[in-house]
């Protein structure tokens, strides 16, 4: 479908450009030339656009959907009932983003979450509140010796996450190039890991290479306690916690830092959407001008160069710098024409694994759903309410994903939101969004049309067995498969990391070997999404270590008098 | 003896914690959860509930009332009609301030007046042949503060004139069928209202507020949440940013309205011959403050380095200091001091009430000590303008 060649498009390009003079009579540029155009206003799009215009550039947000944001919206769905259709929380948004793009002045404002709550089979729960104590008593309940394992887990893991944590601050080194600074930059990478405590570098590896169950075997012994930490170690990705490769997953869900505090979440006010209408306005405030509804097709390239790119629509917008938000499928292979690609990267791009295996049902509630065992109580809501009660219940839901089809008896990562923001559902009701794993993206014999509501009905009597009424609670639901991710937000097989956090999808190797430094090999066309490193989550890095590098390459091309 | 509030009984059910301190003889709550931090959400993002009974309260009478009022503070009465209130202050001779409050004009000859430490004698030795009568009627009167955004939806349900309420407005309106004064005001720069509830029926006006407020995150929240959003709000505090001119030792640890920020007040200067009148008016002529309070931000970059450098994880503490910090220049001459700080979620940065020399002007870059590793570092500020957090809605 992409056609790259600009001359196939002159028609409609000398027409709009037609069209904006005889409006702008004396003007050296038209107002469909920009300085930078950035496709898809998710948050990385918007941070990276955002970046470009505080830096002086005239940029341009494209989005195809009606509201930015991407996969951090929130929707009206019912009324007064505000909906996190998809992402639902933030902890690993780079702190530097809110203080460069001065967010606080548009709104920002994460609410802490003041617990976190893992009902069980049995009936008991394991409960976190804001107490060290408090905790420790909770976890004694279940172990005294996981009790201050605890700690000492807590301990190690802030350890490892203080030494990796500068690598989400910076784009990787290019270790395929000959480039002196590129050279300087691996060494000093080389030279800081040199420095790192022995056990520190072990337990990373250990975490980045090893299972989540490995690592979490060597504190605990307690069932709940490990399910509720191994329960980080397969958000979306296609692990569970006994797979190689889950420690990393478990890793990167630690390494937040939200609001002051290290491996904290937080609910953005108004939902993930709250958040990206935050980044929207600060990136207004930049001079960024964001159109929505506009889909575009592909890029224009010319000579090897990027110079636009035409919508959906036949319209054209143009500037020397094209930045794609999207994920690297749509990135590579259809915004550009793969056969203008190396080989070698196509091949890549083609091999890069998306394979979405999450879902969202989100639920409109009469009430608060009660436990059992806490009677009337509700304050055990206000943050994540997680349905994982140990490695093996996640390792069984699991094992229905290899085969192709959904859990039976699923991860789910409940947040009863208007508890927390209640803005967020009218008086005495809520607002319920789950989290859901596994829900395949390729499903055996089937499909997701025709398998949703079999989700959602699977979702709904697990969460039933838990809190017992459940189903009378519900005024609404709304089933997001990975096809409707795909569908609506457009992430690849509907993926919510822009591509699976593989170790060979990560840090040098995202999203290609060569191409992890927010290049492309058509000059003037960069990448910025999620599938950049460090990667998915609402972290925003890929958005602003992306401008970065326009920003310098720009600065070379002046050095060099282009 | 300590003493309980008029609100004891339900806030002592509330209370999780089993932290409570003294406020002027008075058990008032720490926290009341685990987490002082999400009380403070509920301010700045649904509505908070406190008790902020253990307030000095005068009542002040008689024909003569806003002529005593007029002789005796700093703001002049005058510009505080019936149905008003008014954040005021009182002053020695030398132009001192001795006390901040806020003084609700109830009715024509009646006011209110709260303070934080008592001055019923000090008011008294200054009521001279006037014909005015003053009371402490501290213990006949419970407030309860309800701040947030959801303040004035909260209050309108239990008594509809509070719609109408504009900041600083006061108005008798009823709760439950209890009489109450309801004022548009509050210490956390937030929208706020303050009900002064008859002691006795105090928990019938409580219930009413908490029944309207259920399922609504409004919770009741504690002295930590509050000194957040009053720091946040670039409210002063007795005894902590500023000290009793009466009580002061040395004139270092005396301030002027003008000094702490307040030259607001003088506007226009009236007429009137008040205590300390003629030095703020010397000192708005000939500009002789010794200093100015105002807000620091600390740099985010250099406090992170710092600790990154000395190998921790750069701490991100919201709990208030409310003690003195050294503030320097670059060769660390000593310029002035903070003496609150904290770590604000809602700019999501260390803030800080300082005193500063009058010529750094607001973006002037400073120096704030903190000890990092048992010695002293010195971190990145920079002058910024109070109040550092200023929501529209905080006048609505």
């Amino acid at each position: 479908m992409a056609k790259t060649d600009g001359a196939k498009r002159n028609g409609a390009r000398t027409n709009g450009a037609k069209a904006t003079r005889s409006n702008k009579v004396v003007s050296t540029r038209d107002d469909r030339t920009y300085d930078a155009i950035v496709v898809g206003g998710g948050h990385n799009g918007l941070t990276n656009a955002a970046y470009l215009a505080k830096a002086g550039l005239r940029t341009l947000v494209l989005e195809r959907r009606p509201i930015v944001g991407g996969a951090a919206i929130t929707e009206e769905l019912r009324p007064g009932f505000w909906f996190t259709t998809f992402s639902y929380a933030l902890s690993l948004l780079r702190p530097d983003i809110i203080h460069e793009l001065e967010l606080t002045k548009h709104g920002f404002m994460p609410i802490l979450m003041p617990s976190t709550f893992c009902p069980m089979e049995n009936g008991d729960y394991l409960m976190f509140g804001q107490d060290h104590g408090e905790n420790h008593q909770q976890i004694a309940r279940h172990s005294k010796h996981d009790a201050d394992a605890y700690d000492a887990f807590n301990h190690d893991v802030l350890k490892v996450c203080q030494a990796i944590k500068p690598l989400l601050d910076a784009a990787p080194p290019d270790i395929f190039s000959d480039d002196p600074e590129e050279l300087i930059a691996l060494a000093a990478l080389g030279s800081r890991f040199r420095k790192l405590d022995k056990k520190v570098l072990h337990d990373a590896v250990r975490l980045l290479t090893g299972s989540a169950a490995d690592f979490l075997d060597d504190y605990f012994e307690s069932a709940i306690v490990k399910g509720y930490l191994a329960s980080a170690s397969i958000i979306g990705t296609k692990v569970g916690p006994y797979s190689q490769g889950s420690g990393l997953v478990l890793l990167y869900h630690l390494l937040g830092e939200h609001d002051g505090e290290f491996g904290a979440w937080a609910f953005h006010k108004g939902g993930n959407g709250g958040f990206t209408q935050v980044l929207a306005r600060a990136a207004e405030s930049f001079g960024v001008e964001i159109k929505l509804e506009s889909a575009v097709d592909q890029v224009i390239t010319k000579n090897g160069r990027a110079t636009g790119v035409a919508l959906v629509d036949g319209s054209e917008y143009h500037a020397p710098v094209v930045v794609s938000a999207l994920d690297p499928r749509r990135t590579f292979m259809e915004l550009v024409d793969p056969r203008e690609l190396p080989t070698d990267l196509v091949d890549a791009i083609r091999r890069f694994r998306f394979q979405g295996t999450s879902a969202k049902v989100n639920f409109a509630l009469d009430g608060v759903p009660r436990y059992p065992a806490l009677g009337d109580r509700t304050d055990q809501y206000r943050g994540f309410t997680n349905i994982g009660p140990s490695m093996e219940y996640l390792e069984r839901a699991f094992d229905d994903a290899k085969y192709g089809w959904y859990s039976k008896r699923p991860y789910i990562d409940c947040a009863v939101q208007s508890l927390v923001d209640p803005d967020m559902a009218p008086p005495g009701k809520a607002v319920m969004s789950c989290f859901v794993q596994y829900a395949p993206y390729k499903l055996r014999e089937s499909d997701w049309d025709t398998e949703r509501e079999g989700l959602g009905d699977t979702v709904q009597a697990t969460l039933e067995s838990f809190f017992p009424g459940f189903g009378d609670l519900v005024l609404q639901r709304e089933v997001r498969t990975p096809l409707d991710i795909e569908r609506t937000v457009g992430l690849s097989e509907g993926n919510i990391f822009g591509g699976e956090f593989l170790a060979p999808q990560m840090y040098f190797f995202r999203p290609a070997p060569g191409w992890s430094q927010y290049r492309t090999p058509i000059d003037g066309y960069y990448q910025c999404g999620s599938g950049t490193h460090p990667g998915g989550c609402v972290m925003g890095a890929p958005g602003k270590l992306a401008a970065g590098q326009v920003l310098k390459d720009r600065e070379r091309g002046r050095d060099r008098g282009g | 003896m300590i003493r309980t509030t008029p609100f004891h009984e339900r806030t002592s059910a509330l209370n999780e914690t089993g932290l409570w301190e003294h406020w002027s003889n008075h058990l008032v709550a720490t926290r009341y959860q685990m987490s002082e931090k999400f009380e403070y959400f509920a301010i700045r993002n649904a509505a908070g509930l406190f008790d902020t009974s253990p307030l000095y309260k005068y009542r002040i009478t008689g024909p003569d009332a806003e002529r005593f009022l007029g002789g005796v503070l700093a703001r002049d009465p005058g510009t505080c009609a019936v149905g008003k209130a008014q954040y005021t202050l009182w002053c020695d001779d030398r132009g001192y301030v001795i006390e901040d409050g806020v003084l609700l004009h109830v009715a024509e000859q009646e006011y209110l007046l709260t303070s934080a430490e008592p001055n019923l004698a000090y008011f008294q030795a200054l009521v001279g042949s006037l014909d005015v009568a003053l009371q402490d009627v501290s213990a006949e009167w419970g407030i309860l503060s309800v701040q947030g955004p959801r303040a004035r939806d909260l209050l309108t349900a239990v008594a509809p004139e509070a719609a109408a309420l504009g900041y600083f407005d006061v108005r008798r309106m009823k709760v439950s069928g209890v009489p109450v004064i309801a004022s548009r005001t509050g210490y956390t720069g937030d929208l706020g209202f303050e009900i002064w509830v008859p002691t006795e029926d105090a928990l019938k006006v409580w219930d009413a507020v908490w029944e309207v407020s259920r399922g609504q995150g409004v919770i009741p929240f504690g002295m930590t949440a509050l000194y957040m959003a009053r720091i946040e709000a670039g409210l002063i505090l007795l005894d902590v940013d500023f000290h009793s001119s009466r009580f002061a030792w040395t004139d270092a640890d005396r301030s002027t309205p003008v000094e702490l920020g307040l030259g607001w007040m003088f506007g226009g200067l009236d007429g009137r011959a008040y205590i300390g009148r003629d030095a703020i008016r010397r000192e708005l002529e000939q500009k002789t403050s010794r200093w100015r309070l105002t807000g620091l931000v600390v740099d985010w970059r250099d406090y992170d380095r710092i600790y990154d450098e000395a190998g921790l994880i750069p701490p991100k503490d919201h709990t208030p200091v409310q003690d003195e910090y050294y503030v320097y220049d670059d060769a660390l001459n000593q310029l002035g001091y903070a003496t609150s700080q904290m770590y604000s979620p809602m700019l999501q940065r260390h803030i800080a009430l300082a005193r500063v020399p009058l010529d750094l002007a607001p973006g002037s870059r400073v120096k704030l000590e903190a000890g990092v590793r048992h010695r002293y570092e010195y971190f990145d500020a920079n002058v910024a303008k109070l109040p550092l957090f200023n929501p529209p809605r905080r006048t609505a």
